[in-house]
């Protein structure tokens, strides 16, 4: 069946199986950075925004995307450069196999929470990103450069 | 993995209920949980074409459609003001933010899963579902009945006014839960559910000084996360913390 | 400016947080033929009869390989130096198989449907064999795991297959039982660790293809290139002349990718067809079919004296190494080779071991290698002696901790030249405010929050083994190529050679570029495990640019018109004192490529006699639910000692990582085998790794010390950081609560079971 949606602000025409989920139809489109580190829905590595809220691309059926404003880090470059310049002064980017999902759901979380002046503690950030695993820094390294870049873009 | 054949987003509720009487067809909600299971389906029902994915609140209730989020559950402001964190608990421990924008409300209620936190904190309210062919029935009700091939439309929470809070034991922040439990009072009635068991949650009616002994009225078995003795011990320890925070208003 | 010491960003940085595509998967060639296994309902059986033909009419699909398509020549699959200790016992696929999970084809289509669709329709016939699932009951078993004849051990590391032993052994010094019997204080308990998984992000992945000249070219998720080159050869009996081995960006090892677990089955698919190939294990496969670590149960001996004097330890570890015996003979060592060295005092010591093949997933290396179950045991052990003397368990270590300068007899009898043991715990204390909060308080709302210590030490490289070399050219305009055998898997190895090689050339980091390891271009190097990069490899890198820079003054004399002698190099230029004339790099690195004889490259070799520990001391604050058992970890604070520390925030994060994967160990991470042999914990949905809400506070600090015969004083880090949190959170624990929790993880139904059966 064919599907069409915009893909980091460029519409998109594809042809895909009905079973298809929206992980694979990424990548087979070459957004790379969306990656699959688990299956169970448990790993967070296959972030992405639909509509911008953030998403598990690997339990969404692509089928059901027609219409919708799809995100990966391909279409936010700068900004993850600008945060990940944060991680990686912090060397938390370490492997950086979960970074794209981590990124994207920093930067939703920066957008959801970071309203009317409000800056969110360590527990929230704890909360917001409690789905994105990360087996490399034991996330220490991770709060550390997301409080830093808040702060500093936030004032 | 599920395999699938066919995709539909039908434009009514009569076209999906249509779609949904052929066994080897299936609704899907947030896509979560069905997607792990096995075997083939032949055609996908999406309900998300029809308008279904919004919490709206009157001055006597809630209406909660099938195809709402974990995560809108989680953060709706009148949820919020009616029940405090109440929500927010039974909500936060769930895999993860983007899970929970996922996962749906009514999908998380038709599957009846033993695991569901969000079973057990709806069954202390005064909730009802609202089916499509068989109209409205208490969820109490609902997950004594046989499985079917209705749809689950709409949850609808009486603003009764009741107290309610929830709890649950886990072995890590975000696993599925060793134990829930939710408890809510309104006029020395008190609701109590314990879910996890592993078995799926149920509810008795009992009052606020025969909580813990009502939690022990309970069966509790045995699992990966823990055993039934160990379960049964935890549903008294919840039961006692949930009579605590409900004679403190601590809700 | 001086690059070592300073937390210089790792130079592959950007391309990571920016999601580009560097990795295997996102490499691969798009008409690779998918290639998946076919794995074995049954933890032990022999394949009577496989019918493949009906998968094969599926549209799309190119091949199923069984046992009989397979070479019969056993090799194994630990990426390990030759002649490796672990025994030759794997078939690419054999008649016989030994786990749920272990593989009975392999199976090559042209897209993932038409395979997926092809395994459903093998139908394969088995002859259901009884398993052997307890590991205590292994050893002189009826049940044979390997009972076949070409079995083989190549190195005298008391292996015998019709005992299902892959080892077994012993080392003393001094009459244990006789010192024993003189103290007036001794524990003697036994300690389970579980066979917990690496849970790299990346599963384990491998694409082939074959090249221009009929070489089959693997691009692989490994920590050990060149040994998958050996194995390979090994494994498909071809010449080690035929295959050319890359590792691109790795997404985590943690020592899960020192055994070649993916790469037989694409090679062989490739090797059989001539197409190009990949696998990409699912996170399952990577749960019940892989390399955890080795399950452990730990008996413990240890005597004090009155005075407090730790006077004797004994250690007996039985390890279960499942169905295949990678790194089984090694990391077993560890569990007494660097448990019991921490103690200085001793007067006697024994370490027996055995380790047994069972019916259960094959283990290999994780972080830490043996010492993290042998750590949790002795360090449990001497937190329980303490228990019985009424002793401060930090007063205990400060009594008997192993010194700088003293030789260890349980540790080959090398000298501590560099040790800040002692630094290390005197400033854990005061981090964790020790004195105010042992042995525990409680908080007056049914929770209890206790304290607990452990030391733990690690080597850096494998003595007298591991060999690294390096090389280093200068290009025009005069930057440097560093060239690397060891394999960054994300720890950055790549950027801290680089910070050597700039302070040993006076250059900046911009001025070197590293290239990753391919087995046709790269010196040889061991690989990245057994904590040996920054040591062996950071030295082989200081004797290259020393190298590289005498030529460099050479070709400067040269061009200048004087004597070598008379020359200088300051990374910028090469000039003579004496007259003040000069000749900048960069004019060399140009010159040089025309009408030349002499290449400016170099490249050195390195290897060490010994293998410094670096050393930690880890403090755990708990907080226990009466109630319910429940242990929420609050605060946990290590310093440690890997001598100068290369990059600070590496290094600490380094230490972070291995702290939280040691809480998971400790408090989450549990392996459930049903009856039959199957593993319930086989996702991320069951097998739990901590998130960032699991982790309680993390807080970490170098005290530093200077090994003589590390690159810049440095020794490593990589492992022995996951090693104190188990036994440093179960004695947070028992220091709350009265109860031990020998067996990990610590639950909280197994502490309020505990707690219940005291009262």
């Amino acid at each position: 069946m064919e599907v069409q949606f915009e893909l980091n602000g460029k519409p998109v025409h594809t042809e895909i199986e009905a079973g298809a989920v929206l992980l694979d139809v990424l990548r087979d489109l070459g957004c790379y950075s969306v990656k699959c580190g688990c299956e169970t829905t448990n790993c967070g590595l296959c972030t992405v925004w639909v509509d911008g809220t953030p998403r598990l691309s690997c339990s969404i059926l692509a089928a059901g995307i027609s219409g919708r404003k799809i995100t990966t880090l391909e279409g936010l470059q700068e900004e993850a450069a600008r945060f990940g310049a944060y991680l990686a002064a912090e060397g938390a980017e370490q492997c950086g196999y979960c970074s794209p999902g981590f990124i994207m759901n920093v930067l939703a979380m920066e957008r959801e929470l970071c309203v009317s002046g409000h800056c969110p503690d360590a527990e929230e950030i704890r909360e917001y990103l409690a789905g994105n695993l990360c087996r490399c820094t034991g996330y220490a390294g991770q709060l550390r450069a997301v409080e830093k870049y808040l702060r500093e873009s936030r004032g | 993995m599920i395999t699938v054949k066919n995709y539909v987003k039908p434009g009514t509720l009569e076209e999906a209920y249509e779609l949904n009487q052929k066994r080897a067809n299936r609704i899907i909600g947030g896509m979560m949980w069905i997607r792990m299971g096995r075997g083939n389906v032949n055609t996908v029902i999406d309900l998300s074409g029809l308008g279904l994915d919004q919490i709206t609140e009157t001055e006597t209730e809630f209406r909660i459609g099938c195809m709402s989020t974990l995560r809108q559950l989680e953060t709706h402001s009148g949820l919020k003001e009616t029940f405090g964190d109440f929500f927010k608990e039974c909500t936060r421990h769930i895999v993860g933010v983007q899970f929970r924008n996922g996962a749906t409300v009514g999908g998380s209620i038709f599957g009846r899963y033993g695991f569901s936190d969000i079973l057990t904190a709806f069954l202390v309210l005064d909730t009802k579902v609202k089916l499509y062919k068989k109209g409205i029935v208490p969820l109490s009700e609902f997950i004594r009945m046989d499985r079917d091939r209705d749809i689950l439309e709409e949850l609808i929470v009486a603003k009764d006014g009741r107290k309610a809070v929830y709890l649950s034991e886990r072995r890590s922040q975000t696993d599925f839960p060793v134990l829930t439990c939710a408890a809510s009072e309104k006029d020395g009635t008190v609701l109590l559910s314990i879910g996890a068991r592993p078995m799926k949650a149920d509810v008795t009616e009992t009052t606020i000084d025969e909580m813990e002994q009502a939690a022990d009225t309970f069966t509790y078995g045995s699992n990966m996360r823990g055993s039934g003795e160990y379960r049964k011990h935890l549903g008294r320890v919840l039961a006692g913390r949930a009579k605590k925070a409900l004679e403190e208003g601590n809700v | 400016m001086k690059k070592v010491n300073q937390a210089i960003p790792k130079i592959d940085a950007k391309a990571l947080v920016t999601g580009k595509p560097v990795y295997t998967d996102d490499l691969a060639p798009k008409d690779c033929l998918v290639v998946k296994v076919l794995r074995s309902p049954h933890a032990h059986a022999l394949i009577k009869n496989i019918d493949s033909a009906r998968a094969m009419k599926v549209p799309g699909m190119v091949a199923v390989f069984t046992y009989e398509d397979c070479p019969n020549e056993r090799f194994t699959m630990a990426g390990q130096t030759y002649p490796e200790p672990s025994p030759y016992d794997r078939l690419i696929l054999d008649q016989r198989v030994r786990f749920v999970g272990d593989a009975v084809a392999i199976v090559a289509g042209e897209t993932k449907e038409a395979v997926d669709r092809a395994m459903k329709m093998i139908k394969v016939e088995y002859e259901v064999l009884t398993p052997l699932l307890d590991f205590r009951k292994a050893k002189d078993n009826d049940i044979l795991v390997h009972p076949e004849e070409n079995w083989r051990s190549l190195c005298n590391v008391g292996a015998d297959n019709q005992r299902n032993l892959c080892a077994s052994g012993k080392d003393e010094a001094g009459d244990v039982d006789q010192v024993l019997s003189e103290c007036k204080y001794v524990v003697e308990q036994t300690y389970h660790t579980q066979a917990n998984q690496q849970a790299m992000m990346e599963t384990f992945r491998t694409y082939c293809y074959m090249d221009v000249y009929g070489r089959l070219n693997v691009v692989s998720s490994t920590q050990v290139t060149f040994h998958a080159r050996r194995i390979l050869s090994n494994a498909l009996g071809i010449p080690k002349s035929k295959i050319r081995v890359i590792k691109p960006r790795i997404g985590g090892g943690f020592g899960a990718k020192q055994t070649v677990v993916s790469e037989v089955y694409p090679a062989f698919v490739t090797w059989k067809t001539g197409r190009p190939s990949k696998i990409i294990y699912t996170r399952e496969e990577s749960q019940i079919a892989s390399s955890p670590r080795h399950e452990m149960e730990v008996h413990v001996r240890v005597g004090a004296d009155e005075a407090g004097i730790i006077r004797a330890i004994d250690v007996y570890t039985l390890s279960n190494t499942g169905a295949f015996g990678e790194h089984g003979p090694t990391t077993v060592g560890l569990s007494g080779h660097k448990s019991i060295p921490l103690y200085g005092k001793t007067d006697a010591f024994r370490f027996r071991y055995d380790v047994v093949y069972t019916n259960v997933m094959s283990a290999g290396a994780y972080r830490g290698y043996g010492a993290t179950q042998g750590i949790f045991a002795v360090e449990s052990a001497v937190n329980e002696l303490a228990e019985q003397m009424h002793m401060d368990p930090v007063k205990l270590r400060e009594l008997n901790m192993v010194k700088e300068g003293q030789v260890m007899p349980a540790y080959y009898g090398e000298t501590a030249q560099s040790c800040a043991l002692d630094r290390c715990m005197a400033r854990a204390k005061e981090m964790i405010g020790w004195d105010e909060k042992y042995p525990a308080r409680d908080m007056g709302n049914g929770k209890v929050r206790g304290v607990g210590v452990a030391m733990a030490m690690q080597g850096s490289g494998i003595s007298n083994v591991d060999t690294a070399s390096v090389a280093m050219k200068v290009n025009d305009d005069g930057f440097y190529s560093l060239m690397v055998g060891a394999s960054d898997m994300g720890t950055g190895c790549d950027t801290i050679l680089a910070q050597m090689a700039a302070d040993c050339m006076d250059c900046e980091m911009e001025d070197i570029i590293v290239s990753g390891v391919d087995t046709d271009s790269s010196p040889y190097d061991t690989g990245s495990y057994a904590s040996s990069t920054t040591y062996v490899t950071g030295m082989a890198v200081i004797k290259t640019c020393e190298k590289l820079k005498e030529k460099i003054c050479l070709k400067g004399a040269e061009y200048l018109g004087c004597e070598k002698e008379e020359v200088e190099f300051d990374g910028k230029r090469v000039w003579c004192p004496k007259d003040g004339k000069e000749i900048t790099l960069k004019e060399i690195g140009n010159r040089i490529m025309c009408a030349n004889e002499e290449a400016l490259m170099a490249s050195e070799a390195h290897y060490s006699p010994t293998s410094p520990p670096p050393f930690m001391v880890g403090m755990a604050e708990v907080e226990v639910d009466l109630e319910t058992g429940k242990v929420t970890p609050i605060d946990y604070v290590a310093v440690v000692d890997c001598g100068t520390v290369v990059n600070p925030s590496l290094a600490r994060v380094q230490t972070e990582g291995g702290l939280v994967q040691g809480i998971g160990m400790a408090l989450y991470e549990d392996v459930v085998y049903n009856p039959k042999g199957q593993n319930f914990s086989n996702s991320f949905m069951q097998y739990k790794i901590p998130t960032r809400q699991d982790t309680g506070e993390i807080r970490v600090e170098f005290e530093s010390s200077y090994e003589p015969t590390g690159p810049f004083g440095a020794k490593s880090i990589g492992e022995i950081v996951i090693n104190t949190p188990s036994p440093a959170l179960a004695a947070a624990v028992a220091n709350a609560t009265g109860v031990h929790i020998r067996e990990l993880p610590i639950t909280a139904e197994k502490v309020y079971m505990g707690m219940k059966h005291s009262s």
